[in-house]
């Protein structure tokens, strides 16, 4: 399937944004999934909802409001732009879209994978002389191994995807901040393009469903895993 | 090395309320379910906080909820034996029983983890996975990882609760070996008189989150007063005997302070000091030597005590030799006989009522 440069460009942007996209926010969606699974605490309730809540927000709205934070002229932005970083019209502001849009569904997949674990063996772990730290990196992080990996396939689906949120914060720069989704949507909006749009959404529709598949495969294991008595 | 337990805690209707103290040897936690049996080892490890109560071990304050101090379980060197085995399913057998190696203070060396792996049968394991284990190979596992963490004291709770008849008397030499060896008081927490009666040196009986007696398990068993707390069908002595001959017929004589025994079903080698429970529903008390009685094993006995219950029973300790026997015996012949401190008069025990699961090899330890 040849590709035109700029379809090419679209491509591993979104890659890009993708990769970065989950790295980033892959040990605080494990962090926050632990806390949800694992301890009991005032605003548990709160959190939870603040976790969910770019899947429920119109994705304008959240990219609106980050734009608000991380822009030039907001009060995280500004701080960030004298340390050099400016997020707002980067690539690197629609990895930050991408991994905010993408954090519920990873920190989903993890927690549901820790609760899974029987927190008597975390109980019994203590007893040999593991401490909290221990007992989580030599106890449940191997047995939520599966589920740590799924929900990071999801979360980079999620952020391949990602489109309204990015448009808002970043815009739709060819080669700067064009993710595939962008480049689909600027791709209709002009008289011959069609061809274009439709051999990226082929592309498109491959990366979600592998992604799906994997993580639905990803699960399976982790069940495997923990029933392995 | 000893231990010293105060806990008072309410859990709803529950009351537990208890002073303990662990000496060396196997103490056994006797009661029926919901006695507070496992919370107390609980309290011991760590895994519950008492309201209030101390917890003091070789002199170290684990716990002691007026000073504010409580350890975490991970800083208590505390072994604990689940009666669910516990083990890890992504490990190995080997990494398994090495887990605490990490964390101990003095790691076992590999001469220690080949020795332990030996005395409870592991060799041929050490690399299946915990899936691929019976119930009993998981719980010598389980054992040899909680012994392999260096603890100070060792917590079982019902480690054979799970497991059928053959395979608890599978698992029992295990039991048996590691008592003799492991060096480190053992806190066996159990509500079958059977496994008390063969493995522990003390007895702790518990009712209602209350201790009801305790003390050596030979004093505690034969205690008249105690029949009632382990049921009537339960109850009987702890006679240390020794192997003296096997007959050819299948039957063994025994001896015992107070004579000789024969009995079937002892397979230890002569000379091999044996326990043996014999249960007070098995013993009939006659006033004069019985004559032509197809029963071998006659002994001369004095009754030291009576204690008469609720029930048509009146439970009898007697005097044999320099153990005790605790007998059964319906009300109305204690009256007629005229049963009294005192008297002296003679036990008989059928030879068949000693069952092989009463019969074990005694601690191998001075006491």
């Amino acid at each position: 399937m040849g590709l035109r440069p700029e379809e090419w460009a679209a491509l591993m942007l979104s890659l890009k944004v993708s990769f970065w996209a989950v790295v980033i926010s892959l040990p605080l969606a494990i962090l926050v999934a632990w806390v949800l699974a694992r301890r009991e605490f005032r605003g548990k309730a709160l959190l939870s909802a603040l976790v969910h809540m770019p899947l429920i927000l119109p994705p304008v709205v959240t990219g609106y409001l980050l734009l608000l934070t991380f822009g030039v002229n907001g009060a995280v932005g500004r701080v960030l732009a004298d340390l050099g970083i400016v997020l707002a019209f980067r690539w690197t502001g629609a990895a930050l879209a991408a991994a905010i849009m993408g954090f519920p569904l990873m920190v989903r997949a993890i927690r549901l994978a820790i609760e899974a674990v029987d927190p008597r063996l975390e109980e019994a772990a203590g007893t040999l002389g593991a401490g909290n730290l221990a007992v989580f990196w030599f106890v449940t992080l191997p047995l939520i191994a599966p589920g740590v990996l799924a929900g990071a396939v999801l979360g980079f689906a999620k952020a391949m995807g990602e489109f309204g949120a990015t448009i808002t914060f970043v815009a739709n720069i060819p080669g700067q901040t064009q993710t595939l989704p962008s480049a689909i949507y600027a791709f209709l909006q002009v008289p011959g393009g069609e061809g274009s749009a439709l051999r990226l959404v082929v592309l498109a529709v491959v990366v979600a469903l592998g992604a799906v598949l994997l993580s639905e495969w990803l699960g399976k294991r982790v069940a495997q895993r923990i029933g392995r008595r | 090395m000893s231990i010293e337990l105060q806990a008072a805690h309410i859990f709803g209707d529950f009351h537990l309320d208890v002073e303990i103290n662990v000496g060396t040897g196997v103490t056994a936690l006797f009661g029926p379910s919901g006695s507070g049996k496992t919370t107390i080892i609980n309290v011991l490890a760590g895994l519950v906080k008492p309201e209030a109560g101390r917890v003091v071990a070789g002199g170290e304050v684990l716990l002691d909820t007026d000073a504010g101090i409580n350890l975490r379980s991970s800083r208590r060197r505390i072994g604990y034996v689940f009666q669910d085995g516990r083990l890890f399913p992504h490990m190995t057998v080997d990494r398994n029983i090495r887990f605490g190696n990490r964390f101990a203070l003095t790691p076992a060396t590999e001469k220690e983890i080949a020795d332990v792996a030996g005395v409870l049968g592991l060799n041929t394991l050490l690399d299946r996975h915990p899936g691929a284990l019976s119930g009993g190979e998981k719980q010598r596992v389980a054992i040899a990882r909680a012994w392999l963490s260096k603890p100070r004291i060792l917590l079982m709770d019902e480690p054979l609760a799970a497991l059928d008849e053959p395979r608890k008397d599978e698992i029992f030499p295990y039991l048996e070996r590691l008592r003799d060896v492991a060096g480190i008081p053992i806190i066996y927490v159990s509500h079958a008189l059977s496994e008390v009666a063969r493995l522990a040196d003390d007895l702790v009986v518990l009712q209602n989150g209350r201790v009801v007696a305790s003390g050596p398990v030979e004093n505690v068993l034969s205690d008249p007063t105690t029949l009632p707390l382990v049921g009537v069908r339960e109850a009987g002595s702890i006679l240390p005997a020794k192997v003296m001959e096997h007959g050819s017929d299948g039957l063994s004589r025994l001896r015992i302070s107070a004579g000789d025994l024969v009995l079937p079903g002892v397979d230890q080698d002569p000379e091999s000091s044996l326990r043996i429970r014999v249960l007070a529903q098995d013993i009939i008390l006659s006033l004069k030597e019985p004559v032509g009685l197809s029963s071998r094993n006659i002994l001369p006995v004095t009754i030291e005590a009576l204690y008469r219950g609720d029930g048509p029973g009146v439970a009898v300790r007697l005097q044999a030799g320099e153990d005790h026997l605790l007998a059964r015996i319906t009300a109305r012949a204690s009256e007629e006989l005229g049963i009294t401190p005192g008297l002296n008069c003679f036990a008989i025990l059928k030879a068949t009522a000693v069952p092989k699961m009463s019969i074990a090899t005694s601690p191998n330890r001075e006491k």
